[in-house]
């Protein structure tokens, strides 16, 4: 019986100057395997610059049930954005 | 379509029989929020979208058959580049969604044996033989138009993998259907022979094409569930209306004459009014008695048995290769 080839996720560079994107996930033998086989998945219409493969099973996930506690203490900081911040016209962009 | 008569588990429950986590993921389904790979779903909600999804992947996988039959005697190289980048599109949306499939806790040999045991079904369409080239230009036509009716709809279903496999696939899609009517128009403005090839294969395609959508909601007992939980998005009859009424003055443009005597607009609803396939023919062909049944599953059986020394030996040089580095540090 054979085994099956191992999981990867695929995270993709669209264009120079951009962060690497998760597109999606595919099986490969190993990571040399796992982005050619990328290649041929996830960039036949030319949507990349660059590929990382990461093995499935090495991503750790935040607790969808925590998610409470996890963001929500954020939700209340609203003077973290600049929009908080009344600042007359006179003084001009800032 | 290319998931026809999924069984959806669980009957429909009103709110009072749901327990409180059951309420809640109604609640998040009809706000219109996407459901996550580790978000809690009812069982039910689980089995009936590896059902659906898987049914998907296979038809993606299934429907390169009858187009590669053609790709050694494509008419032009130009005509054979298009096709067989085609046929490696539906291979990648076969891929996209096994990949959405498997977030659901199933792994993709055992999606994959499925399909070889028949306890796992494609869709009735790929059941039908392209006997000539005039049949790889309806197929993307008609085929592809009527999957890509699906897909738009599926784009807002509830599972997030499935949703963002669907935006991807019919971002592609799109391309497989004008190639496909670009070679109707080439034929049907070609030799009498050539019109004659392209009305045949309208004349063969079109009750199949309008099987893919599934029978009659009327008929259908596994909807209700399906559209609650926005597995499914529109009803079979709904799809099938909207396909026919894009599909008619595109034949017109052709000169080709859609199958049905009964064919006629009804100013009333906005809509052709048109004959239904025979429905009966749909189901012997899902029960495995369409023309073409045997040779799909069985040249899908021999590629996967075909291809195991191949996938065992690259496990085996990854394993090799790990070793010596363990070895080396």
């Amino acid at each position: 019986m054979s085994s099956e080839w191992p999981l990867w996720e695929v995270f993709i560079r669209g264009q120079h100057g951009l962060n690497h994107r998760h597109v999606g996930s595919l099986h490969a033998p190993d990571a040399e395997m796992a982005i050619k086989n990328a290649r041929d998945v996830y960039t036949r219409r030319n949507e990349g610059v660059s590929i990382w493969v990461v093995p499935s099973n090495q991503i750790t996930a935040s607790v969808p049930s925590e998610k409470g506690p996890m963001f929500e203490p954020s939700k209340s900081k609203i003077y973290r954005h600049p929009t908080f911040y009344d600042i007359p016209d006179e003084v001009g962009h800032m | 379509m290319y998931a026809q008569m999924v069984q959806s588990t669980g009957t429909l429950k009103t709110r009072e029989e749901m327990d409180e986590r059951e309420r809640a993921f109604q609640d998040r389904i009809d706000a219109g929020e996407k459901i996550e790979p580790q978000d809690w779903m009812p069982e039910g909600y689980r089995k009936t979208l590896v059902r659906q999804i898987g049914q998907h992947a296979h038809s993606e996988i299934v429907g390169q058959l009858p187009e590669g039959n053609w790709i050694t005697r494509a008419p032009t190289l130009e005509r054979k580049a298009i096709l067989l980048a085609k046929v490696q599109d539906e291979a990648g949306h076969g891929l996209y969604l096994y990949c959405a499939a498997e977030t659901l806790g199933v792994s993709r040999d055992e999606m994959t044996e499925k399909l070889h045991d028949g306890e796992m079904k494609y869709s009735s369409i790929f059941n039908y033989p392209t006997l000539t080239w005039a049949d790889i230009g309806a197929v993307g036509w008609l085929v592809d138009g009527a999957a890509i009716m699906n897909q738009v709809a599926l784009q807002r279903t509830s599972y997030g993998p499935y949703s963002r496999a669907m935006v991807r696939i019919c971002k592609e899609e799109s391309f497989h259907q004008r190639q496909g009517y670009s070679i109707m128009m080439k034929m049907a403005a070609g030799t009498p022979e050539q019109k004659r090839m392209a009305q045949d294969a309208l004349d063969r395609l079109w009750y199949p094409s309008l099987m893919m959508f599934g029978p009659s909601d009327a008929e259908s007992v596994h909807s209700a569930q399906s559209m609650a939980w926005k597995i499914k998005v529109s009803t079979n009859d709904e799809l099938r209306q909207k396909f026919v009424d894009q599909t008619v003055p595109q034949a017109e443009y052709l000169g080709l004459t859609i199958p049905d005597d009964k064919l006629a607009w009804n100013e009333e609803k906005g809509g052709y009014n048109f004959s239904e396939p025979d429905w009966q023919e749909f189901h012997d062909v899902l029960a495995g008695n369409g023309p073409c049944n045997a040779d799909r599953m069985a040249a899908r059986r021999t590629a996967w048995e075909d291809g195991a020394w191949y996938r065992d030996g690259l496990v085996a040089h990854a394993n090799k290769r790990a070793a010596q580095r363990m070895a080396a540090e």
